[in-house]
């Protein structure tokens, strides 16, 4: 199953972020990451990452330094900065709410099979 | 076999940096990831061409990637912006502009023709803003395609100011026998050049609204329509001397007068309009340019303003209230605004904090201390002498100036990095409204206010 455009839009940034609280982390990594904890069902284009990262760091959600690759390229990774954290939360407050509101009307009916 | 691939990379990477959005540590990393991805895949069995393939694919198509960046990046796509008309042929904007261009010369030259023969011709220093700038704002109504709604509110208020300024009476007569210009008409005139300017910004952005990258948009323009009016205004200062030298064996100077009044006034108004068309024909070549004369210029500013203000805090100031030292010093922290705002303009928002953002911030602070120990002096005395419209004018843009950087300052020092530039871009540029509305005060309020003196 694939989700939403929308919806995995509006999870990306909480997405990122809350992977980046497990450390710091490059583009590569964090989309694989995605892939995994999903089971796949999260799949963006690669390319559109790096302008949310660019977002985030414009914001100051996150911090970017240029490291190398154990091959030897190039790498940049990211590092979430405190006012990330504050973004972070507020996110994850308001995605309780939204699963709070749907759960109460989904959990008394029948529950939806995946 | 590797080889192959790093040709086709190559490839995929020139595509990519085609777009002035995408900037080359923008490739860096997505080269990277494309990398990363070619090298999983073939981990998991699959050969190289089919790797890079799905590789390429995954990361998706390269326009679509620079729109994202784009999108995320409009100060990068500045480079690239040409406005609406230029993308039909090349040869029609240069004649629109050649058009208004003349319609400049004319304008001004049926107004100096007029001039001469009425008398008194004190309308002639009071609207000559109006003969000039009204030009420029209907040459970016016709070619940023402003709406008809947009253009027909920007006729009012060009034509409201219009009438305002000539109902006024603001006669050479009123101060007698002297035939002076009374003070208002002169800070008039040069505040109507500011409010007009105002308008044709507004014109400019094509009346759309005045967000936070439009108006870095129209402090990019406005910065280097000076540069390319000031070299057009060089290039015709050499002209004009040179006719001057050739002529003056053949004629006497009546004649050198008359050919005077006829090629200066239209170089000065076609001027408007050429600076204007070059900003938007030849962007990236001033696009290079001014970043590189900022950052000559800051540390330069920096390091006098640094010493002037400690030269001027261990000296003192004995000095009465002095119209012509506020002036040299409102020029002064025009100056120092113009640099922190084309600096600002012309940042990568996204670099960490340089060294020239600390000498941005020394500038400021120096500039701020040496204006506040002359203000301060000068606050102590204006009572003795009174107010009249010259030093209200002056004062009041002083302290404009002075609360535009303190705020650049405090914001600038209250945290490093990209935010705290984008915080002082932003501060900057809401400013910038500021100032058109005091531009407004002076030209509209001030006047009545003193009885027109």
């Amino acid at each position: 199953m694939n989700l939403d455009k929308d919806l995995v839009a509006a999870m990306a940034t909480p997405l990122v972020l809350a992977i980046l609280v497990g450390g710091r982390n490059y583009g590569y990594a964090i989309l694989k990451r995605v892939h995994e904890l999903s089971d796949g069902d999260i799949a963006w284009t690669d390319g559109m990452l790096y302008p949310l990262l660019h977002r985030l760091e414009r914001l100051g959600h996150v911090r970017a330094d240029w490291g190398v690759s154990p091959e030897g390229r190039r790498r940049k990774y990211y590092e979430i900065t405190e006012a990330g954290e504050a973004a972070l939360a507020e996110h994850r407050r308001q995605w309780s709410a939204a699963n709070r509101t749907l759960g109460g009307l989904w959990g008394l009916t029948s529950p939806v099979s995946i | 076999m590797a080889a192959d691939l790093d040709a086709r990379v190559a490839e995929w990477r020139a595509a990519l940096e085609r777009s002035a959005t995408v900037t080359p540590g923008d490739a860096d990393e997505l080269e990277e990831h494309l990398r990363d991805r070619v090298a999983d895949l073939e981990r998991v069995g699959l050969d190289g061409e089919e790797a890079f393939l799905i590789a390429v694919r995954r990361l998706g198509a390269t326009d679509h990637i620079t729109a994202e960046f784009a999108r995320e990046h409009g100060d990068r796509l500045w480079k690239q912006l040409v406005p609406p008309a230029a993308s039909t042929t090349g040869a029609k904007p240069f004649t629109e502009m050649l058009v208004f261009a003349a319609l400049a010369v004319v304008v001004i030259q049926i107004a100096r023709l007029i001039s001469d023969q009425t008398w008194p011709a004190d309308w002639f220093p009071r609207n000559i803003a109006f003969f000039v700038l009204p030009v420029l704002i209907a040459y970016f109504v016709r070619v940023r395609r402003v709406p008809v709604r947009v253009a027909v509110v920007i006729g009012a208020v060009v034509a409201g100011l219009a009438i305002v300024v000539n109902v006024y009476p603001l006669s050479f007569d009123a101060v007698g026998p002297t035939r002076e210009a009374p003070q208002s008409v002169v800070l008039v005139a040069g505040h109507l050049f500011v409010v007009l300017w105002f308008v044709a910004l507004a014109a400019y952005l094509g009346g759309e609204r005045w967000s936070a990258s439009r108006r870095m948009d129209a402090v990019r323009f406005t910065g280097e329509w000076i540069i390319y009016y000031v070299l057009i205004a060089l290039g015709g200062g050499v002209l004009l001397g040179l006719t001057t030298l050739v002529l003056m064996p053949i004629s006497d100077g009546q004649v050198i007068n008359q050919v005077m009044a006829w090629v200066l006034p239209s170089g000065a108004a076609a001027a408007t309009i050429v600076a204007a068309w070059l900003v938007e024909a030849k962007k990236s070549i001033v696009e290079n340019l001014a970043p590189v004369l900022t950052a000559i210029f800051t540390p330069l500013f920096a390091v006098v303003l640094v010493a002037a203000a400690a030269a001027y805090a261990i000296a003192g100031i004995g000095r009465e209230f002095d119209r012509d030292l506020l002036i040299v010093f409102d020029v002064l922290l025009v100056v120092v605004v113009g640099l922190v705002l084309y600096g600002l303009s012309a940042r990568d928002p996204l670099r960490s904090t340089g060294v020239m953002d600390v000498v941005r911030l020394v500038a400021i602070v120096a500039a701020v201390v040496l204006d506040l120990l002359v203000l301060g002096s000068m606050l102590a005395r204006v009572g003795e002498y009174g107010l009249t419209p010259n030093r209200v004018a002056a004062l009041g843009l002083n302290v404009l100036l002075v609360v535009d950087l303190v705020g650049t300052a405090v914001l600038g020092l209250r945290g490093p990095g990209p935010v705290a530039t984008g915080r002082m871009a932003r501060w900057q540029t809401a400013f910038l409204i500021v100032f058109a509305v005091w531009a407004a005060f002076v030209v509209l309020v001030l006047p009545p206010l003193f009885g027109f003196a």
